[in-house]
């Protein structure tokens, strides 16, 4: 039986179920890496430039990993764009180009180019070469792929009820008990960032578990409406040509309007390249809740992050009991002065 | 209205004259000094690219000077380029200023659209008189791009560098002012003349290749002057960016000159099979070609934190072996010294002084186990 290596990093927290569902209804066996530790971390600084943004590193370490099992195939899709006139990032583009270049003599790499920028009809074209490793029969492999996209619409669905997309990865592939203990919290704060670090406990220093400690209540951008989403990142002059940098400025202006959210939190990844331009149309927008930037890389430290969320919970608790905003600064200036 | 353009190398001096023949007034931005990117850095978001801070430092700079509308191209993504206008727009509205913004968006295909647009920044202009204020902006870029050719010949193997470089600054200065095209060309010929007349010296020369990120490769102020630095390290530049190619493939897609896009993406193709946004696959491409040309070394620059910079120069390790190029990358932002680059040059330089001078007597130094970490360098 062929096995088929993903990797657990970058597209693994959107498109996991989709990817697992397809090879194993081919008849493959699907193996993934561990969890990110500080091991894969590590590893995947070393096998990457030292300019790459921590996901990407994180990435190669699962990469690096999944090598050690000695797979037949590494799934590494080359993601141009998901949808129409958008992209996902550069590095995106290339990773199936740099993880050659980074291990000439890796197994055969499923580099399915996933561009729909014009049509989803190359898509197809691309998973049917794909599924040909495995099957001559175009029909299973269409039947595979339809399978899949339903079992990662099931995930979608328990992600839009309140589950984190990491928790709902869990509950589909039986790692988890459900359902998870409802939040019965005095604050609620939206977290927004890429996937791929946000939802990676190690990534993120275990953020959303943080703030669940500090007793908030937490929400996603997969439990926002995708209709009202766009309808607010339709509101910029320019339409944003990154799909999760749009999902994110709309998932931001939809939480400045919604009363039940007290602040938001939107976690960076130092040296990346959306997030540097995102990060700031969003702090000028975002008008009328708290707001607070978190930057990320390898460096970072769990204690300076738990001290900035706790002061960060703290004022708005302090806000939410005092019931207005006195606007004073703490060092001096309006904080809305230039 | 007055009209004013971020910086980017000698474009200035082309653009002044193009948005002059379309009879509008125009501001050129002080030169990029510390108190631009100052600026820029200060109201930049933390994490942007280094264009992007000096473009804004450039701005503010322009708008003090009394200008009040703003010419910048737009773009598609998935490069930061791409949203920059819009970005900087939303800073300088906050900061309180007062002023227009002109994004010109690169057409789909139809170069119509491309004419349309820049016709419109005219006033009272005629079809043929913006065609005639475009050619001649062109024929301005194209003599000062000649004048560039031989200025980087001559730098390297002129005992005089001083003197090669203040010819070339006067050369910039006098083809700004040249109202036509006659003396432009008169102004080529008497640098190349004067070049010529300098004293050389006669020690080997090095090739570099300089590959990267547009902006990067083109404002000297971005990358710390580093083709000067090379050349009075003995090294000749090649600089792999000209901005008549670069228009000619990305605004004018391929209607004015033979492209050379091809070849490089056919070089490109074993290593990197897909775009990658910004220049990433041409800085590939290039340096797979200036291999193959038998040069010495190749230098990538780009801003920190460049997406597409990165992806070239992780696929670069793998060039730099299997193609025999040394290969350096350098990254610049606002905390970039003079000095700090100088060493790492004269480093390189001197790494591939040796390698050259062990290739010329047959000797083995670059097989062997030393290879590939002398060659990754970078």
């Amino acid at each position: 039986m062929a096995r088929v290596g993903i990797p657990r990093g970058l597209f693994f927290f959107y498109q996991y179920p989709l990817w697992k569902t397809f090879f194993t209804d081919l008849g493959a066996e699907v193996i993934t890496s561990s969890p990110t530790s500080r091991q894969t971390i590590d590893q995947g600084i070393d096998s990457t430039v030292d300019e790459c943004c921590l996901p990407i590193k994180v990435y190669f370490g699962h990469v690096g990993q999944l090598l050690e099992q000695q797979p037949d195939y590494i799934l590494a899709p080359r993601f141009i764009s998901i949808e129409p006139r958008s992209y996902i990032c550069p590095k995106f583009m290339g990773i199936p180009d740099m993880i050659r270049a980074q291990w000439p003599h890796c197994p055969p790499l499923i580099d399915i180019t996933v561009d729909c920028s014009r049509d989803t009809r190359e898509l197809w074209n691309n998973i049917y070469r794909a599924g040909l490793l495995f099957t001559g029969s175009r029909k299973s492999i269409y039947d595979a792929y339809q399978h899949g996209l339903r079992e990662m619409k099931r995930v979608r669905v328990w992600t839009r009820q309140g589950y984190s997309p990491l928790e709902a990865i869990e509950l589909w592939d039986g790692k988890r008990e459900g359902p998870v203990k409802p939040q019965d919290n005095h604050i609620c704060v939206g977290i927004l960032g890429h996937g791929y670090s946000l939802y990676d406990p190690a990534i993120s220093l275990q953020l959303i578990e943080k703030l669940k400690q500090l007793g908030c209540k937490v929400a996603f951008l997969e439990s926002c409406v995708k209709e009202q989403i766009e309808a607010e990142a339709a509101r910029l002059p320019k339409k944003l040509f990154w799909t999760l940098g749009r999902k994110m400025v709309g998932a931001a202006l939809l939480m400045d309007k919604n009363p039940a959210i007290d602040g938001i939190v939107y976690l960076a990844c130092f040296g990346c390249g959306p997030d540097s331009m995102v990060g700031d149309i969003i702090a000028r927008k975002v008008r009328h809740k708290p707001f607070m930037l978190v930057t990320i890389d390898e460096h970072s430290g769990e204690g300076g992050l738990l001290t900035r969320l706790e002061a960060f919970c703290d004022m708005l608790r302090r806000k939410k009991v005092q019931g207005f905003e006195d606007n004073l600064s703490p060092y001096g200036l309006h904080a809305h002065s230039p | 209205m007055k009209i004013t353009f971020p910086h980017m190398g000698f474009m200035h001096i082309p653009l002044k004259s193009l948005l002059q023949g379309l009879h509008r007034e125009v501001v050129v931005p002080p030169p990029i000094s510390e108190r631009t990117l100052a600026l820029g850095v200060k109201y930049a978001p933390e994490f942007a690219c280094l264009p992007l801070k000096i473009g804004l430092g450039n701005y503010i700079e322009a708008l003090e000077a009394g200008a009040d509308t703003i010419l910048m191209a737009g773009g598609w993504g998935p490069c930061r380029f791409g949203y920059y206008a819009q970005v900087q727009r939303d800073i300088l509205r906050d900061l309180g200023y007062d002023f227009h913004m002109v994004i010109l968006e690169a057409p789909d295909s139809r170069l119509s659209q491309l004419l349309h647009q820049l016709k419109q920044l005219g006033e009272k202009v005629s079809f043929m008189e913006a065609i005639e204020a475009i050619r001649f902006a062109w024929y301005k870029l194209a003599a000062l791009e000649k004048a560039e050719e031989h200025y980087l010949y001559v730098l390297p193997r002129s005992s005089e560098k001083e003197e090669a470089e203040r010819i070339w600054e006067d050369t910039l200065v006098h083809i700004d002012q040249a109202q036509s095209r006659k003396a432009i060309d008169g102004i080529v010929s008497s640098a190349i003349k004067a070049w010529n007349c300098l004293e050389q010296h006669s020690q080997p020369i090095l090739r570099i290749g300089l590959v990267g990120e547009v902006y990067t490769v083109l404002e000297p102020y971005s990358n710390q002057h580093i083709i000067r630095s090379l050349g009075r390290l003995n090294a000749e530049v090649t600089n792999s960016i000209k901005l008549t190619e670069w228009l000619n493939d990305h605004l004018f897609k391929g209607h004015l000159l033979k492209s050379r896009q091809e070849h490089i993406v056919d070089c490109a193709r074993p290593y990197l099979a897909s775009r990658v946004g910004g220049h990433g696959l041409e800085t590939v491409g290039t340096t797979v070609d200036f291999a193959h040309q038998g040069y010495d070394g190749v230098i990538q620059i780009g801003p920190l934190t460049c997406m597409p910079e990165i992806v070239a120069q992780s696929i670069l390790l793998r060039v730099a072996k299997e193609e025999q190029i040394p290969c350096m990358t350098l990254y610049f932002d606002e905390h970039s010294a003079n000095a700090g680059i100088t060493t790492r040059l004269e480093a390189f330089t001197d790494m591939l002084r040796r390698r050259k001078a062990a290739r010329v007597n047959g000797s083995s130094l670059q097989r062997g186990g030393s290879k590939s970490a002398l060659l990754s360098g970078g």
